[in-house]
């Protein structure tokens, strides 16, 4: 007699998809960004590139052997491969390899698997390493070169790049320029008001495309851009938290720049510096670390602008979006108890709904 | 007509292509049928035959016991050959008391009772009464007593009965193919089922994945006032009772309450035919359609079943499977709601919709990883809870919170589950959970009767020992030679 597995409930079908499905389109997302980043860097940055993923890779590995969990399934799901990415982005793209390795470290070891692996994590990976390593290094991590395009005359040649990311580095002194956030920033400190340091600044269609120094990430809007809304487009993120981010940054500037132009920088200008996109599109959205239900995730969006903008116009550092993205982090667990969906047959505070007044017939 | 809007839900990969177009054909009679006496939801038939005796088509084999439960009858003409212990369709494999039955070929029929040349013109309680002697049950798989819910109308003020033809589910297409096939049947059972519940407007709820079943019972009401067809978005699951109902009235079921509760009551499209032929032919619920498809069959039909068909038979009369090769999992009802059979000798019973052999591929079960909080599950939830939460309660053996966190709100439709990228076995965990609470229920008011019988005892006791010891202290009191007359004392003045 045939018998049959009867081990388990419905259903008996599945959605074909899976973890790994998902980390692969927000990678192929943020592919035209990195290949446009590692042409307008060169090679320095693309060994950084390789050497925080790398890293990644080997502390995932690391930890999960320590822990005597299978390797091969949670490296393959690609999770590792991706918070390495996403630090990459957000670093300074000449900086020395050991800057990548120690983020690794901080994002798999630090802010992952000390709070219990893949999905336990409270705050985000990336972020946590880009913030641990801004506060410790303050110097190489705020070194932003003037892109130089590979092949370029001023492109560091392979061997001169090895020496970049591995040797003694480059001399800051020469090469080094303020991202355009750190121009106003430093510019209001001196006294100069806003309407004149923007002049320092790249104009907008250089600050579109990326033609302006800053992390290997934060400089092609254009192209996160893209890469965001075909994640939108798949489906893979819903537009809540991007769109509640970026609402609240455009909001507040442009009401703050009109308010006082000299002492604000305006709404456009909130949206295209920084890590606006990188952060509204890839970071916010990080499934783990954000709210689980749409309302949740309108506050939580709502909350990273606000205090992205707070950040960037009244404290010391130029940007504050990983700042901002890790405090609400911690909220998330509160937000996801306050905004749920309300329960069918319930009402919001969760009693049965009134039955209708009878009808006497 | 303007439809509500319903949270959530998925869309699923139907696959109804496979059974879709091909007609219902009635299953030859096979050599053994096996009526379980627990086709329904309520307690088990009763038999009033033994072995050895002869029965014409349509003879009452066992009869209701108790006020929710329903008959059950000869499927066809033969002779009972026992009352045995069978395997149940059901995912434990654990054998209930069924009456087998060794047909002799004739399929002749015994006396039924005359049909009603107009119903309309006979009393609710007489459509009751006909519907309840036919054994017929909610054919759309809760087999809950068919009589029973028009019984509604007593207790509750009904205006809407719904006839569910979503068929939300993926594969089936039984309840497509009779409306297609038998709409005015459908029709007639459907007026006939209102008339019983004295409402007079009749909403039929159909997909719109299934043109041809709205074409055809669309043409099948013209010219009626009383009933509508309506097309319902497909979006699974739309053919959940309560959810159906939000759909077509605007109104929401409250928690803990019946649909009746808010004046709807809602039928399968197989029900209300069968209605039609018990109340117009006399005909119990001797046969149901059933959709019998998969990957791993050779061919897939929408049969007509004799009940107690061995689904063995049915699957050897499809062809077998596809090279000879055992399916992944062989699934009673949908793939979404259904539950896994054990084993092939078991039989049909009314509430089976269809019978899926599946293959690994179709399935796709995949090892389940860790939460990465996606929320695809809380979005797609129909009953707006949120699933990852309650899971994590219950991976704690947490009932309380998973309770104050919806479990009991939850209709087990599987849509999380289904859209899992880590391929949690969500619904595992919740029917898991809901099990242990209904257990511990049970066991809570076990304790509170043997509580409440403790104390009674208690009081009873304490009760005999105060009239003993007063006893004693009046028999110490009252002087050693009593006059024969006494007066009475205050105590016996007060209890005479």
């Amino acid at each position: 007699m045939i018998v049959f597995r009867n081990d388990r409930s419905g259903p008996f079908t599945h959605a074909r998809n899976s973890v790994r499905d998902i980390m692969v389109k927000v990678m192929l997302a943020l592919v035209p960004a990195t290949l446009f980043d590692a042409w307008l860097f060169g090679w320095p940055a693309i060994f950084l590139f390789a050497v925080t993923i790398g890293g990644c890779l080997v502390f995932e590995a690391a930890c999960l052997r320590l822990q005597g969990k299978p390797i091969a399934p949670a490296l393959g799901d690609g999770s590792a491969v991706l918070t390495g990415w996403l630090l990459a982005m957000s670093l300074p793209p000449w900086a020395p390899w050991w800057i990548g390795v120690l983020g690794a470290m901080f994002a798999i070891v630090l802010a992952k698997h000390l709070f219990g692996g893949v999905g336990q994590n409270v705050f985000n990976p990336a972020m946590v390493a880009r913030v641990a390593l801004l506060v410790s290094f303050p110097v190489p991590m705020t070194a932003f070169v003037p892109a130089r395009p590979l092949f370029s005359a001023g492109s560091p040649g392979f061997l001169d790049s090895l020496s970049i990311t591995f040797g003694h580095g480059f001399h800051l002194d020469s090469m080094t320029a303020a991202s355009a956030l750190g121009t106003i920033k430093t510019e209001l400190s001196r006294g100069v008001p806003v309407t004149q340091s923007m002049a320092q600044t790249p104009d907008l269609i250089d600050m579109l495309i990326g033609i302006h120094p800053g992390s290997f990430g934060e400089t092609s809007a254009v192209l996160i851009l893209a890469g965001g809304l075909w994640l939108l487009f798949r489906r893979v993120i819903s537009w809540h938290i991007p769109v509640a981010l970026m609402a609240t940054l455009f909001v507040l500037g442009t009401l703050f720049h009109a308010v006082d132009p000299g002492r604000f920088t305006d709404g456009v200008f909130q949206l295209v510096s920084g890590a606006t996109f990188l952060g509204a599109f890839f970071i916010a959205t990080d499934y783990v670390t954000s709210p689980v239900s749409r309302s949740g995730q309108l506050v939580y969006g709502f909350g990273c602008g606000f205090l992205t903008w707070i950040i960037r116009t009244f404290a010391g550092y130029p940007e504050g979006l990983a700042f901002a993205i890790l405090l609400m982090n911690a909220l998330t667990p509160l937000i996801d108890r306050a905004f749920r969906p309300r329960t069918f047959g319930r009402t919001r505070t969760g009693a049965p709904l009134p039955l209708p007044p009878r009808k006497i017939p | 007509m303007k439809l509500s809007r319903i949270r959530g839900g998925i869309h699923p990969e139907y696959r109804k292509e496979r059974t879709q177009d091909a007609p219902i054909v009635t299953l030859p009679m096979p050599r053994i049928l096996c009526l379980l006496l627990k086709q329904h939801v309520g307690s088990a038939a009763e038999p009033v035959v033994t072995s050895g005796k002869r029965v014409k088509k349509g003879d009452l084999l066992a009869r209701a016991h108790g006020p929710v439960s329903a008959p059950i009858h000869a499927p066809t003409s033969g002779s009972i050959v026992d009352i045995i212990e069978q395997t149940a369709p059901h995912p434990s494999g654990l054998p209930q008391k069924a009456i087998q039955l060794r047909p002799d070929g004739k399929d002749q029929w015994g006396i039924l009772p005359a049909g009603l040349e107009d119903p309309f013109s006979a009393s609710p309680a007489e459509i009751d009464a006909r519907v309840a002697a036919a054994g017929i049950v909610g054919l759309g798989g809760a087999a809950f007593p068919s009589a029973v819910k028009l019984g509604l109308r007593e207790t509750h003020t009904l205006d809407t009965l719904i006839l569910n033809g979503a068929e939300c589910e993926p594969y089936l297409t039984c309840d497509d193919r009779v409306m297609r096939e038998y709409a005015a049947q459908v029709v007639d059972g459907a007026r006939i089922l209102a008339h019983g519940l004295t409402l007079s407007r009749v909403v039929v709820a159909i997909e719109a994945n299934k043109p041809q079943a709205v074409e055809a019972m669309t043409r099948a009401v013209a010219g009626r006032t009383d009933i509508v067809v309506v097309t319902v978005p497909v979006q699974y699951p739309m053919g959940s009772e309560r959810h159906l109902c939000k759909a077509i009235t605007g109104r929401e079921t409250p928690a803990g309450k019946l649909t009746a509760d808010i004046g709807v009551v809602v039928h399968n499209v197989g029900t209300a035919r069968a209605v039609h032929q018990a109340i117009r032919f006399g005909r119990p619920l001797l046969s149901r359609v059933i959709t019998v498809s998969g990957g791993a069959l050779v061919s897939g039909h929408n049969i007509d079943v004799p009940l107690g068909t061995l689904v063995s038979d049915l699957i050897t009369w499809c062809g077998g499977f596809t090279d000879g090769k055992v399916p992944h999992r062989l699934i009673s009802g949908g793939p979404m709601m259904g539950h896994p059979l054990p084993a092939l000798d078991v039989p049909v019973i009314k509430g089976t919709s269809g019978i899926l052999a599946l293959t690994r591929d179709e399935i796709n079960e995949q090892p389940a990883g860790p939460c990465i909080r996606c929320g695809t599950c809380v979005s797609v939830c129909p009953c707006g809870l949120m699933p990852l939460e309650i899971a994590a309660f219950i991976r704690r053996d947490n009932l309380d919170a998973a309770t104050r966190s919806g479990v009991r709100d939850c209709v087990s439709c599987g849509s999380c589950s289904y859209i899992c990228p880590s391929h949690i076995p969500l619904v595992q965990y919740f029917n898991y959970a809901k099990g242990r609470l209904n257990a511990l229920d049970r066991e809570r008011r076990k304790h509170e009767r043997l509580k409440g019988l403790v104390e009674a005892r208690r009081a009873r006791m304490d009760k005999l020992a105060r009239a003993k010891r007063d006893a004693a202290a009046r028999a110490r009191t009252a002087p050693p030679a009593a006059p024969p007359m006494a007066p009475p004392t205050a105590e016996t003045k007060a209890n005479a």
